[in-house]
């Protein structure tokens, strides 16, 4: 391992810098909460916060993404022809990504990055960005990355990560787009081979800070039907309010709706990030909905997440550990008691006889 | 990379009005850049996205066959917004097509097998496609018995009526069309739902006889129980299943059932995997 150390004035010299050859985003203070944002010129990245309100998701994968524009002029020659918009992608770097949403991006690359079809979109902004990560040295309450196939030190989805040693910063860069932005930031001090020992303590405690954990080790071998017919879904369905906040806030929820937009003669097709907590979401045009009672689109939610995900890839869960959706959650639905329900569950034993109402 | 939501544009080139009430029409299109169509190569069983600029995109079973060449055929039944537009748009009219799209049935497994084709309703056009390319004279050897039963409410209500006609007076191919009832004295096939025909006349079950079953929920529920009884295995039962669909590709993960996404592990299933899958459709 070899870091590089920065002190804070070649820290804000090389942010200063590399926005020359990429667009930089980094959480920056708004209200009560961070958001990553595009820094402007002589902005820094703030990383006095434990972690952002939202993942950086919406860099890659926009809330609302224009796809296409067309025009409904009949006397057009490209009238009704859809037109692709300009989809070029300048190279990006986010930094400051904390390592459990870094992890999202290599598990939501699955979904839009497929043998059979690639999504254009999401891969031209993907592959435009380098993913400057920053450590934890501690966690919150509701942190369980651990458990959910990082850690506060984990490194999969990033190409640097960075720790915070109080005023100092160490660069750890982990791929060739590492190497190109550490370059292009002039960071060049390598740092003495005695911190490595200093980092793994840091490490450790960080760990050792994670207080909460879920066990997904049987998932896999459990059947789908026993645990879709599980008996709890109801009981833990009973005070969703379907809002919704869990999908939008998940860095790994990735489902999206298309919809078309006519403004006069001329119109653009967007797609918009959707949710499986909403009964439109499956509303077929005959009236039929498959999933028209709210425990079923609960049920949807976490068995997607940690059975059909961990089935279909064999990579884990379609989890980071990031409890945004345990803290945002109106109603207390906690994914982690769900998850160490489903894991521990046994048809077998179960009683099934739940209360209908 | 190509941008795999791109529709192709398409010119409407005919429109049939299929059934008496107008519900269902049949949709013929031909591609603006011959190329499009290469590319557009399918098998029977896949389906296409309908695309209209400014109302959205359908998924839409194709009901031409691979067999035909120079336009590709859909039948829609007006029941949305995309489908309502659609149904009044006119022959030169533009607009798009995506595809094909998800698993055609399984052709290779069906060569050298007796089939016989289940359909109900208006879920008879990936089944009219099907026949179409079993009858072509290039493939029917490939295939021992055909039946067929097809069913609709009344005579006005069948698609493809002369095609079905022509069918039925062939001798490689048993025809069974039938109706839930009429009062027209000159009607010459049968008369009776499609679970109660399908009893009478389609063949035993055995390892070389594949049932494709594509209807309304209510035919697909009674069927299932006689082509049990004939002794039909659930790895010989074929369906096509339909959920709500946006991109068609399997990313916008909205037509899943269980892991499994309709549009693209499906829409083509064994009633052996629909029976460990939750039935969300």
């Amino acid at each position: 391992m070899t870091l590089i150390k920065i002190d804070q004035q070649s820290w804000a010299a090389g942010i200063d810098k590399v926005k020359a050859d990429y667009r930089v985003f980094g959480p920056v203070k708004e209200k009560n909460d961070h958001e990553f944002k595009l820094l402007e010129q002589d902005q820094m990245p703030d990383f006095n916060c434990q972690n952002t309100r939202l993942s950086p998701k919406s860099i890659i994968y926009p809330q609302s993404q224009v796809m296409f524009t067309y025009n409904l002029d009949e006397n057009a020659e490209d009238c009704r022809i859809m037109k692709e918009v300009e989809n070029v992608t300048s190279p990006m770097a986010i930094i400051g990504v904390r390592p459990c949403d870094a992890l999202s991006f290599p598990i939501v690359r699955r979904n839009f990055d497929t043998p059979e079809y690639q999504d254009t979109y999401w891969i031209k902004a993907y592959e435009a960005t380098t993913f400057i990560g920053l450590a934890c040295n501690s966690a919150c309450g509701t942190c369980f990355c651990t458990s959910a196939g990082t850690g506060p030190f984990g490194e999969e989805g990033l190409d640097v990560l960075i720790i915070a040693d109080g005023d100092d910063l160490y660069a750890k860069s982990i791929t060739e787009k590492g190497n190109a932005f550490i370059q292009a930031a002039g960071w060049s001090v390598k740092a003495d081979t005695s911190l490595d020992i200093k980092v793994d303590k840091m490490k450790t405690a960080a760990e050792s800070s994670i207080c909460s954990s879920v066990s997904t080790d049987q998932l896999k071998d459990k059947t789908t039907l026993e645990l879709y017919d599980a008996p709890f879904w109801e009981q833990e369905a009973f005070s969703c309010i379907n809002c919704g906040t869990c999908t939008y806030v998940c860095p790994t929820c990735w489902c999206f709706d298309v919809q078309d937009e006519t403004h006069g003669k001329s119109g653009i097709r967007m797609r918009n990030w959707d949710s499986c907590m909403y009964p439109l979401f499956t509303y077929h045009a005959s009236g039929h909905n498959p999933r028209d009672v709210k425990y079923q689109r609960v049920r949807q939610r976490f068995m997607h997440k940690l059975k059909y995900y961990v089935d279909k890839y064999d990579k884990g869960i379609q989890c980071v550990g990031c409890g945004r959706c345990i803290r945002l959650c109106p109603v207390n639905i906690d994914i982690r008691k769900i998850c160490n329900k489903m894991n521990s569950f046994d048809a077998a034993t179960s009683v099934c006889d739940t209360p209908s109402s | 990379m190509q941008n795999p939501y791109l529709p192709y544009p398409v010119r409407i080139d005919e429109i049939i009005t299929e059934t008496e009430d107008k519900s269902l029409k049949t949709f013929k299109f031909v591609f603006l850049n011959p190329e499009d169509e290469e590319k557009f190569a399918y098998e029977s069983g896949q389906f296409g996205e309908l695309s209209i600029p400014g109302l959205g995109e359908i998924p839409i079973g194709i009901a031409s066959s691979p067999m035909e060449k120079g336009f590709i055929k859909f039948t829609v039944f007006k029941t949305g917004k995309v489908t309502s537009y659609l149904h009044a748009m006119k022959e030169g009219d533009i607009m798009g097509v995506r595809g094909p799209l998800g698993n055609p049935f399984p052709w290779k497994t069906l060569e050298g097998k007796n089939i016989v084709i289940i359909g109900g309703g208006f879920a008879f056009t990936t089944l009219r496609s099907s026949i179409y390319s079993i009858l072509d004279p290039a493939n029917r050897s490939k295939f021992k018995d055909i039946h067929v039963v097809y069913g609709a409410r009344s005579p006005g209500m069948l698609l493809y009526k002369d095609e079905l006609q022509a069918w039925a007076d062939r001798d490689d191919i048993n025809m069974n069309i039938t109706v839930d009832g009429t009062d027209d004295p000159d009607w010459k096939y049968l008369t009776g739902f499609v679970p109660t025909i399908t009893e009478q006349k389609a063949p035993p079950g055995n390892d070389d006889t594949y049932a494709i079953v594509c209807g309304p929920p209510i035919m697909i529920k009674f069927t299932q129980p006689v082509l049990d009884n004939l002794g039909y295995s659930h790895d010989n039962i074929i369906m096509s299943l339909e959920n709500r669909m946006k991109c068609g590709i399997g990313i916008c993960g909205r037509c899943n059932i269980g892991k499994d996404l309709v549009c693209k592990d499906g829409p083509v299933f064994t009633l052996s995997q629909l029976n460990e899958m939750p039935k969300e459709y």
